[in-house]
């Protein structure tokens, strides 16, 4: 999962909205995509891991979390493709390898290659509002 | 403590337009407002408690109260997006079985046809998950069609079983005057009406419209010196669910907790209800719903839609008999308030003929309010005919 090359700004007509890479909790995230790797959260009291991350664990409430890669695979959940759509049609719903499941879009696949269960890889593209975000294309 | 029969539904309203050119904001609330305490019997200067949500114009509910020339004891504009105003009714009944008003207005008044925004407001870039939602361009409908897709991978549930929900509606609609939709459709007409997002047809989907509502709950005693039918509040549940830090279930929806929660407080159980107004902004969320207010098990709510079994006075469970939100309208893209309003319709026998459930004494209201593909309100009221 090599990371496409990099051109952000200007690739969507609301980049100039303030990049949310500027909140401090979630920096950390923006600035790993940048490189083509997504983090989620773990616990460093409970272990288990979550998504979106936040500072704190949304399980057992501890105030103490790290970083954790994750290795860029996972299955479709759920998807649905918006018909009228020119830009990221696909909207799904991928569960990652770590366990978590998020919203995202498809990319670089067929419409007849989405179906539940198929396994993904990611690749992270701007996003609507021009930021980079983590996106799956189907193996 | 509960509140169980400890306020009554005395005055609603439903704003005729559907397409409010000409009218502001404030005044169609100031427009449902007139037309419910007309309906109750009752004056502006009996309010002493007012209940709106986040679309009402201003800062919580100052700006209406001013509009109004209100003065009351008691407000509310807790915001769970169209499931609002059946959240607002459990809370109104709370507030008044506490004293803490007797005459409570609730408004909703919207126009984003006029105003010419058809689309749904982005979520507030501020918000802590926008940043992990916005760069995918979740519309509400992809939304609702990655909770549908899902719901048939599981369950085996088919666009055939879902259009049934749209069919139903539109029987009713046929008999409303106001309904933006009034033609009959047919499972065909669905399937062969353009695919908006899959797995939904634009038949699937509700309309968006202009309009409004209002409804007045009072204390008991104040209900007994009207002259209205007397409609009671037997029982009020609500949740909130969420994506729960990555744990995403798209089966279900919070229903499962705010029905159990109304059921409980009413004292009965889904199989003694003769009537449901169930939140449709897509024929999936009354599929679900209904799996999730236990009205059918989980997962067979596809099987309990078909064949006609939501039209009134042809199936088992009479469904939003306005025409809802598929046919009828969706003020403001909140029908939370329109649920309520048909509810007691059908409690007073005020419902149309063609569609009046005979002799309707319990009835549920339920509201969905944001996504179900995210994170949404859900709102449910036990109404009976005293």
């Amino acid at each position: 999962m090599a990371a496409p090359p990099l051109s952000w700004k200007g690739s969507s007509p609301v980049s100039q909205a303030p990049a949310p890479s500027e909140n401090p909790e979630t920096k950390p995230y923006f600035d790993a995509l940048r490189d083509g790797k997504l983090l989620i959260k773990t616990c460093r009291q409970c272990g288990q891991v979550h998504f979106y991350p936040r500072a704190g664990c949304p399980f057992c409430f501890s105030a103490s979390t790290d970083w954790l890669e994750c290795n860029g695979t996972g299955t479709i959940y759920a998807y649905s493709v918006l018909r009228s759509a020119k830009d990221l049609p696909v909207l799904a719903y991928v569960t990652l390898s770590e366990g978590p499941t998020l919203m995202t879009s498809i990319v670089d696949s067929p419409v007849n290659a989405l179906s539940n269960g198929a396994h993904v890889r990611l690749v992270v593209r701007p996003g609507a509002d021009g930021t980079p975000a983590p996106m799956f294309t189907v193996i | 403590m509960s509140i169980r029969g400890k306020a009554c539904i005395a005055g609603i309203y439903e704003h005729p337009t559907r397409k409010a050119d000409g009218l502001s904001l404030a005044q169609i609330h100031a427009e449902v407002a007139r037309g419910a305490l007309a309906d109750a019997g009752l004056s502006k200067d009996d309010v002493d408690g007012y209940f709106c949500a986040g679309d009402a114009p201003g800062l919580g509910p100052m700006n209406m109260v001013e509009y109004l020339n209100l003065k009351p004891r008691h407000v509310d504009s807790t915001d769970t997006g169209g499931s609002s105003y059946v959240l607002a009714v459990g809370h109104a009944a709370a507030a008044i079985a506490l004293g803490k008003c007797s005459v409570a207005l609730i408004t909703l008044a919207g126009r984003p046809r006029a105003a010419g925004q058809n689309q749904v407001r982005p979520a507030p870039a501020a918000t802590a998950d926008a940043p992990f939602e916005a760069p995918f361009n979740p519309v509400i409908a992809t939304m609702y069609g990655a909770v549908a897709n899902r719901h048939m991978y599981e369950f085996g549930t088919t666009s055939e079983q879902l259009a049934w929900i749209k069919v139903a509606a539109s029987h009713h609609a046929q008999h409303n005057p106001q309904a933006m939709l009034r033609n009959v459709v047919t499972v065909e007409d669905v399937l062969n009406s353009p695919m908006v997002a899959d797995p939904l047809h634009r038949l699937d989907c509700c309309v968006i419209s202009d309009g409004g509502g209002a409804i007045v709950l009072v204390a008991p005693d104040v209900a007994r010196s009207l002259k209205r039918p007397v409609v009671s509040i037997r029982g009020a549940g609500e949740a909130i669910k969420h994506s729960a830090g990555g744990r995403v279930d798209l089966t279900y929806s919070g229903a499962v907790w705010s029905g159990p929660r109304a059921f409980e407080e009413a004292g009965v159980r889904p199989s003694d209800i003769q009537y449901v107004s169930i939140y449709d902004s897509f024929t999936i969320t009354v599929l679900m719903t209904l799996e999730d207010l236990g009205f059918c098990a989980k997962g067979s709510g596809g099987r309990f839609v078909a064949d006609g079994n939501l039209i009134s006075r042809q199936g088992k469970l009479p469904f939003n008999t306005d025409g809802g939100g598929l046919c009828n309208n969706h003020p403001g893209n909140r029908g939370g308030m329109t649920k309520v309003l048909e509810a007691v319709r059908q409690l007073r026998g005020e419902a149309h003929p063609a569609v009046q459930v005979p002799n309707c004494a319990l009835a549920l209201a339920h509201g969905t309010g944001g996504s179900l593909g995210t994170r949404h309100g859900s709102a449910t009221v036990i109404l009976e005919r005293q």
